[in-house]
């Protein structure tokens, strides 16, 4: 509860603050749990109320990277997805119940939105994606510095959050209210999906110069799409859940309560020969100019 | 340090362009919501699909949940913010690529029925609109994308496409025709597509006035018609009469009952044309006499010229070494590209250069830095689309062709070959429309790729020749104006059904333009070879410089001078390639192109006259 109040007043403050990057005024309303803006990440660096997590490659955050962020690659979560194995990890970079996390990449924030919800999985509510990717944040004239941080170690329970996670069983499972969503683009959804899903490409909820739109367009094109906010919705994509997990914030941001990340997604239901739909009476990948 | 040629160049950089306000905030809406009541039952299928087809969705191919949405460019001229829209929406809501249609439209396909409002939000941002791009209406009013630059052009006619498109948008005298209704403007006898509308209209100055010669009644489909010349010279104040009159015949007698027969051609042709003249001039008079000024206030050619600002001519510009030069697939390939992509313009110093898509098709990123090239290298801030389904980008001074070519070069645009036969026009077909049978859009691919490895953009006695491919009869692809035409089909052979193309000879444009004749049937799979083979021959057999469009010419008129002298003897000749080994032996010589299952005619309802 407090660290809500705290950065509610920041994003009151904004107005006053924004300019001094790029002049750019944030339209997001940050949440403490989806989506950070620019200037409130910037009031909270320099608080230092805050761990900013680079998800990028370590050689890239070695080059340069946010001030004060630690390195997290993607892939050293997923080199072992146990739970233990991520609060270990959670605690190696000195993050206790009550910090806030903020993770970025350079990968349009799906990298960034997997780790996050790695976090909120494994108990750890207050974790959001940065708006922008590491290239736009600097582009927008914010500060980035070459220094390798590190913290020291914080204790952090493990509180598996299964409300937001779907395994197999879960997606199988028959209810009227759950919706699977597809975050993959138009043509790999054409060619073969998991029955009965719809289509909301990660490239559809994007905006020009954010990883994600305003949270009032997403829930326009869900409204468009017969979702209503007491949906329960299964995001899944073509590996590992980083397409879907943009998604995912995508639809916290539009204010949905009930959404879960199926984290193995389609790879695990294709390797499975679990059943499929598939359209093949045109010729539509020919229409791509690649 | 400025020199006097930079400060030249800077006086002539455009002020960014009006936002043409061809879109409707309110139709987005308006459409959102009828979604939503034809998804609950509360909108009947019929009543929803004419309501879709009036604001451009068209129903994807055997999948009713997707759409093409068809986005009109009237008068083919489109702004640098509008093609970055139109990247950013293709990549939210279609496939990341967008498709130029063969009448200067911009084709989403693959929309989500749900998302279509959200195309149409972004669109009216900008000031497009894809209001009455299918259905029975007038649909987008074409102009020759050399409109005021043509060396052989009266005037310019671009004011005048987009005056006669905005007057029709959403006029409720043209809402519910008995069936589409095409409008054309062309720049001079050369080039334009008159006499294969409803209304062809070429410009011309008669004693010093401005006016048309006007054809009417031509089009293409499964029966194509060359329209007729209404009279010697239509002055510009009877303009806007001529064609209101003639919508208001079409919408009085045309065919309401037999929707394959009820293009206005057909109209013309069952009256005969002499009968059909006399009506339109007399319902003239009558429209002159009784339109209300307020209606021809809506006329408003002014406001279009307004905005249709041209720099004059260019006194620091470079001369290039043009068509006269030599040219041979081992020319550097900035040099092979002006050859066949570069044109000079009467405005002296400034060049029209032709951007070469494959059949059509552009990306996202591909569109974007098209958009940032258009803007800092053309001097009049635009582009136009072509119906060959390329950009031309005008106004491009000399000195800046090598950077021009340079950004192209960096998303994968810089094939040569746009204005020769290498740059083979394909509709749609079997990637996304019902109606196709072929896969049209994947051959016209095929050809270009091959054709330009071999470099025949380099070999001028080809350059007047086209190759156009439709994936049916419908002529979407436009074959019958092709020097070389096909039209896809299916057909038995031995045991089998494979793909087949009928092929057509001699087809034209302009206001000299004929329709092609029908030769023979070819494979899919043997159209390549079929097209090398006749080159092939032709080399053999053409008379002192002749090019292989006259010398097809000559052919189909039984005036050829070597051993092949007609149709006849050319279809002698080429009946070894068109023929398939078994099926057991070459079973992929049976599939289409982009297939590897066995070919199977399916379709479904076309919607066109929905």
């Amino acid at each position: 509860m407090k660290l809500k109040r705290s950065l509610s007043m920041d994003s009151q403050k904004k107005e006053t603050l924004s300019g001094r990057g790029s002049g750019l005024e944030s339209e997001y309303h940050s949440t403490p749990d989806t989506v950070c803006d620019v200037n409130t990440l910037s009031v909270l660096i320099r608080k230092k109320n805050v761990r900013v997590v680079d998800v990028r490659k370590e050689e890239e955050y070695a080059k340069e990277h946010i001030p004060g962020a630690v390195s997290l690659p993607l892939a050293r979560i997923l080199e072992k997805e146990s739970p233990t194995h991520c609060i270990e990890l959670l605690q190696d970079i000195g993050v206790n119940e009550d910090l806030p996390v903020v993770t970025y990449d350079d990968t349009f924030g799906a990298l960034a939105a997997r780790v996050a919800w790695t976090f909120q999985y494994i108990g750890h509510q207050h974790s959001s994606i940065l708006e922008v990717t590491f290239s736009q944040w600097k582009n927008m004239g914010f500060r980035t510095e070459k220094k390798s941080n590190s913290y020291k170690w914080q204790p952090h329970p493990l509180k598996i959050n299964q409300s937001i996670y779907a395994d197999l069983a879960y997606v199988e499972k028959v209810s009227s209210n759950k919706v699977l969503v597809d975050s993959r683009e138009r043509l790999n959804f054409l060619s073969e999906h998991i029955p009965e899903a719809v289509n909301l490409p990660y490239t559809m909820l994007r905006a020009d110069g954010r990883v994600l739109s305003k949270g009032d367009d997403i829930r326009r094109f869900l409204q468009n799409r017969g979702i209503h906010e007491n949906s329960e919705l299964v995001t899944y994509c073509g590996s590992v859940g980083t397409l879907s997990g943009l998604v995912y914030y995508g639809l916290k941001l539009a204010g949905l309560k009930n959404v879960r990340l199926y984290a193995r997604s389609f790879k695990e239901w294709k390797a499975l020969g679990k059943p499929k739909t598939e359209f093949k009476d045109a010729n539509y990948w020919d229409l791509s100019a690649e | 340090m400025k020199t006097r040629k930079d400060a030249n160049i800077q006086k002539h950089i455009p002020k960014p362009r009006r936002n043409p306000r061809w879109g409707k905030e309110e139709e987005t809406n308006i459409f959102a919501e009828r979604v939503k009541l034809f998804r609950t039952g509360k909108l009947s299928e019929d009543d929803f699909r004419r309501f879709r087809l009036q604001h451009g969705a068209y129903g994807s191919r055997l999948q009713m949940d997707y759409s093409m949405v068809r986005i009109k460019v009237p008068g083919g001229e489109i702004l640098p913010v509008q093609l970055e829209k139109l990247a950013s929406l293709s990549e939210a809501f279609s496939i990341g690529s967008a498709h130029v249609s063969t009448r200067q439209n911009i084709q989403l396909h693959w929309v989500q029925l749900e998302d279509v409002s959200e195309v149409m939000r972004g669109l009216v941002e900008v000031g497009l609109t894809s209001r009455e791009a299918c259905g029975n209406t007038i649909r987008n009013v074409m102009c020759s994308p050399l409109a005021g630059v043509c060396p052989d052009e009266q005037f310019d006619s671009t004011p005048y496409s987009k005056a006669i498109a905005r007057f029709f948008l959403r006029n409720p005298m043209c809402q519910n025709l008995p069936r589409k209704f095409k409008i054309n403007f062309a720049c001079c006898e050369k080039h334009g597509l008159v006499r294969i509308a409803d209304i062809g209209l070429v410009p011309m100055t008669k004693d010093g006035s401005q006016g048309f010669r006007i054809y009417l009644g031509g089009g293409l489909g499964a029966a194509s018609f060359i329209g007729y010349l209404l009279e010697e010279f239509t002055s510009e104040e009877k303009l806007l009469p001529t064609c209101m009159a003639v919508v208001r015949l079409f919408d009085r007698n045309g065919n309401r009952e037999n929707m394959a027969r009820n293009r206005m051609r057909y109209l013309v042709n069952e009256m005969g044309w002499e009968k059909f003249q006399k009506m339109v001039l007399k319902e003239r008079s009558i429209v002159m006499m009784t339109t209300a000024q307020s209606t021809e206030s809506m006329f408003n050619l002014s406001a279009e010229e307004e905005d249709q600002y041209l720099p004059k001519e260019n006194r620091y510009g470079t001369k290039l070494r043009m068509f006269s030069e030599r040219n041979s697939s081992n020319t550097n390939a900035y040099d092979r590209w002006v050859h066949s992509n570069v044109i000079a313009q009467k405005q002296a110093g400034y060049y029209t250069v032709f951007v070469t898509l494959g059949a059509g098709d552009v990306t996202a990123n591909q569109l974007r830095v098209l958009a940032g090239t258009i803007r800092e290298l053309s001097m009049e801030g635009a582009a136009r689309n072509t119906p060959q389904q390329n950009f031309a980008i005008r106004f491009v001074n000399g000195n800046d062709l090598p950077e021009f070519f340079n950004r192209l070069a960096s998303v994968g645009l810089s094939n040569p070959g746009a204005l020769t036969i290498t740059s083979a026009v394909g509709c749609s077909g079997t990637t996304s429309c019902n109606l196709a049978i072929t896969n049209s859009h994947r051959l016209a691919k095929e050809i270009q790729y091959k054709f330009l490895e071999l470099g025949l953009d380099t070999d001028d006695m080809l350059f007047d020749s086209t190759i156009k491919i439709s994936g049916c009869p419908n002529s979407c692809g436009q074959h019958e104006i092709a020097t070389i035409g096909f039209f896809g089909g299916a057909s038995r052979i031995g045991s089998v059904m494979a793909p087949t193309y009928t092929m057509l000879f001699g087809g034209s444009s302009g206001e000299r333009g004929e329709l092609g004749r029908v030769v023979m049937r070819v494979p899919a799979k043997r159209v390549i070879d079929t097209v090398l083979n006749i080159i092939e021959i032709y080399r053999k057999e053409r008379g002192e410089g002749e090019t292989l469009r006259q010398w097809i010419d000559q052919v189909l008129r039984g005036e050829a001078i070597g051993s092949i002298r007609d149709v006849e003897d050319i279809k002698r000749a080429l009946a070894a390639v068109v023929q398939l080994p078994p099926v057991d032996q070459q079973p992929e010589s049976y599939q289409d192109y982009g297939s590897d299952v066995r070919f199977t005619a399916k379709t479904a309802k076309g919607e066109c006259a929905a």
